[in-house]
């Protein structure tokens, strides 16, 4: 029982930074725009994340302010990254596959030049400490499993009923919505396309930064080359499996996270399995669901992967 | 509209020129970034390793890769598939091969060395075959699985590499470095120069092959057709989804003979990070090549230099090698980008107005 507790009370903190930054794709491709640089823009924003923080206290320990600062530096370098990608496949209009590979190996090699220009080696930073809620986490098991993390996931968590309101219930969230659906109708009913998917694209470069220094801040306390490790492709994967909705994409992260602390189940049940085969869990299963979801894809947005382009009539 | 012959090649170089500019411009700003003298750098990366003979062979053995790799992702390109699962491929190409050459030491050269090249090719072709058939019989976006395979295949290069076809003499020593012994001698393929392998000429063939399949057969063909306009190449009669899967099957294989050739020609033994993120480099290779042999081989020398010189660039002008990496994802940005541009009519047409504009106005007044 007390495993299981442990597992799940795993699970949950494992599941945010999919979760943010599967949500932040989710945003990009309401809009109508794919974007494959998830990776990249994750890594930029784990490697300014922890930056911040390690150059203030010269590697030591800091006030616990120059954290939030470190991500507040991360989700603003996020949402550049995600101009910057606008520029590219908004007003440029170049293919969005192969674009988003560009700005993946962008941002992974930047945060891999300047990590080791200016960090060196693996170094560990302090990190958010956990808040447990008052009161909420004395209850047994469900305290352990919600209520003794650190601010970040409370934030994620919350934040999804949060995108749930921005998408389905504001006004720009109908903006969204109609320019990934019928970018055409959207334009002549007085909506800036490309303004509307610049928006789009910077909310969610924000939000896939701040997954990236939630990693590095928060899960591993530490930024390596590897600490991503295609967290980015399985937050796209997540939305496809979510069906473009916050709340099912939530149920996925859940569910991609406990794939991952599979490893830590075999290890720490003892079972003799070689751990490879547990890293690889989580991968396969993008394979398996994507090849039951993709077939019938009624509900992506129907200009998903497409440029807009008010010159020419289709 | 008329447009002369003059503008359209100041107008496409215009381009080409604003585009690289770009990519320069936002590679010296990271380089400025961490301190690092610029023009020194480019210097290092792109000429220096051009001095020395040495240098040169170098450059050339990871030429020979990333012609191969940039091959097959051409063909699965022009199919209509976004290959970015080389890497993935190439690992599995590696361990067939080994598998082969540790099961079958004894056999001759003459038969050893071409059975394990095809199993490198068949391990590929496999690991290739997959994304392949999920995308043409479940639409399963390659982009997506094509990486998870990657990370699969990772993991299971290091499960083959520490458990199963450990060196023995690791295993003695206790130092626990992963990698296979080292191959019998009837694997290696001979060397010119330095490390420089015969593979240089497998590839170079490869090349010429891979231009009379693509545009020399009814097969080539229809597997262009198919890239093109899919649509279309249904209604033509050309079943869409076996050569999906059928150009995988050839991109996958190339990656895995890529693999193969690496261990005969260079390391001769199955170690850790052989893939050497050639995988992805492929993919640059091959776009910048313009998706055409001719360009490829060219350009794989180009990016062997690049890739070789980022190796020197830590220790002459103390700038990581990552660098390598924010090159290679620019030029592909770059290059997207400068040919939506290029293929914009719109803007064509209203810049040779102006350009028409500019020049009759002087002719006036003239």
């Amino acid at each position: 029982m007390d495993f299981v507790v442990n597992l799940l009370a795993m699970c949950v903190p494992f599941s945010v930074a999919l979760l943010l930054a599967s949500i932040g794709e989710m945003f990009n491709q309401r809009a109508g725009v794919f974007n494959l640089g998830c990776e990249g823009v994750m890594a930029m924003g784990a490697f300014i994340g922890m930056l911040v923080p390690f150059m203030i206290g010269k590697g030591g320990e800091v006030a616990n302010y120059w954290n939030y600062l470190g991500i507040l530096a991360a989700v603003m370098v996020g949402a550049l990254l995600g101009l910057f990608f606008g520029l590219i496949v908004v007003t440029f209009r170049a293919p969005q596959g192969i674009a988003g590979i560009g700005l993946q190996m962008f941002g992974v090699g930047t945060a891999g030049t300047l990590f080791r220009h200016f960090v060196g080696g693996t170094q560990s930073v302090v990190g958010i400490p956990n808040s447990p809620v008052p009161l909420l986490s004395k209850i047994p098991v469900v305290g352990d499993i919600f209520f003794n993390h650190n601010l970040l996931v409370y934030f994620a968590f919350l934040f999804v009923p949060v995108a749930w309101y921005i998408l389905f219930k504001t006004s720009w969230g109908l903006k969204v919505r109609a320019v990934g659906t019928y970018p055409r109708a959207a334009d002549s009913m007085g909506i800036n396309v490309n303004k509307t998917r610049y928006q789009a694209l910077m909310l969610g470069g924000a939000l896939a930064a701040l997954s990236g220094a939630y990693l590095s801040l928060a899960q591993a306390k530490m930024f390596s080359q590897s600490l991503i490790a295609g967290r980015g492709f399985i937050a796209v994967a997540l939305v496809y499996f979510g069906h473009w909705h916050p709340v099912q994409i939530m149920g996925g992260a859940l569910l991609f996270s406990l794939a991952q602390t599979f490893q830590a189940a075999i290890q720490g049940l003892g079972i003799n399995f070689p751990y490879e085969f547990a890293v690889m869990l989580p991968y396969v299963l993008v394979i398996v669901v994507l090849s039951f979801t993709s077939r019938n894809q009624t509900t992506s947005p129907s200009a998903l992967g497409k440029p807009f382009n008010r010159e020419i009539r289709t | 509209m008329k447009m002369s012959r003059t503008f359209k090649f100041v107008y496409k170089l215009g381009i080409m020129l604003v585009a690289a500019l770009a990519a320069l411009l936002m590679a010296s700003i990271i380089l400025w970034m961490i301190g690092a003298d610029v023009s020194q750098t480019f210097y290092t990366i792109c000429f220096l390793p051009l001095t020395k003979t040495l240098h040169m062979t170098e450059v050339l053995i990871r030429a020979i890769p990333l012609c191969i790799l940039a091959l097959g992702i051409s063909i699965a390109y022009r199919s209509g598939i976004i290959n970015i699962g080389a890497e993935g491929q190439m690992a599995m190409g590696v361990l067939a091969f080994t598998a082969v050459a540790l099961a079958a030491p004894d056999l001759p050269r003459p038969l050893l060395l071409p059975m394990a090249l095809l199993a490198g090719v068949l391990g590929g072709g496999l690991w290739g075959f997959i994304p392949g058939i999920l995308k043409a019989k479940l639409k399963v976006s390659e982009l997506l699985s094509t990486v998870m395979l990657n990370y699969i295949a990772a993991q299971f290069y290091t499960f083959c590499l520490r458990v199963l076809m450990l060196d023995p003499a690791e295993k003695m020593t206790g130092s626990g470095t992963p990698q296979s012994m080292r191959l019998t001698a009837n694997i290696e393929l001979g060397r010119l120069s330095g490390r420089l392998h015969y593979g240089l000429f497998i590839a170079l063939v490869l090349a010429v092959l891979v231009y009379l399949l693509m545009w020399k057969t009814t097969f080539g063909y229809k597997m262009r057709a198919a890239g093109s306009q899919d649509r279309a190449a249904r209604y033509g009669g050309i079943n869409v989804s076996k050569y999906l899967a059928i150009s995988m099957i050839i991109s996958g294989g190339f990656a895995g003979l890529a693999g193969g050739i690496e261990i005969a020609g260079v390391h001769r033994r199955a170690i850790e990070g052989v893939t050497n993120n050639y995988g992805f480099s492929g993919v640059v290779v091959a776009l910048f090549g313009g998706l055409h042999p001719a360009g490829i081989v060219p350009a794989s020398f180009l990016f062997g230099l690049l890739i070789y010189g980022s190796t020197l660039a830590p220790t002459r002008v103390g700038v990581p090698a990552n660098i390598v990496q924010v090159m290679q994802g620019l030029i592909i940005i770059v290059i997207v980008t400068a040919q939506m541009v290029l293929s914009n009519k719109y803007l064509e047409a209203r810049m040779c107005r102006r350009w028409n504009a500019l020049f009759h106005k002087q002719k006036e007044v003239a």
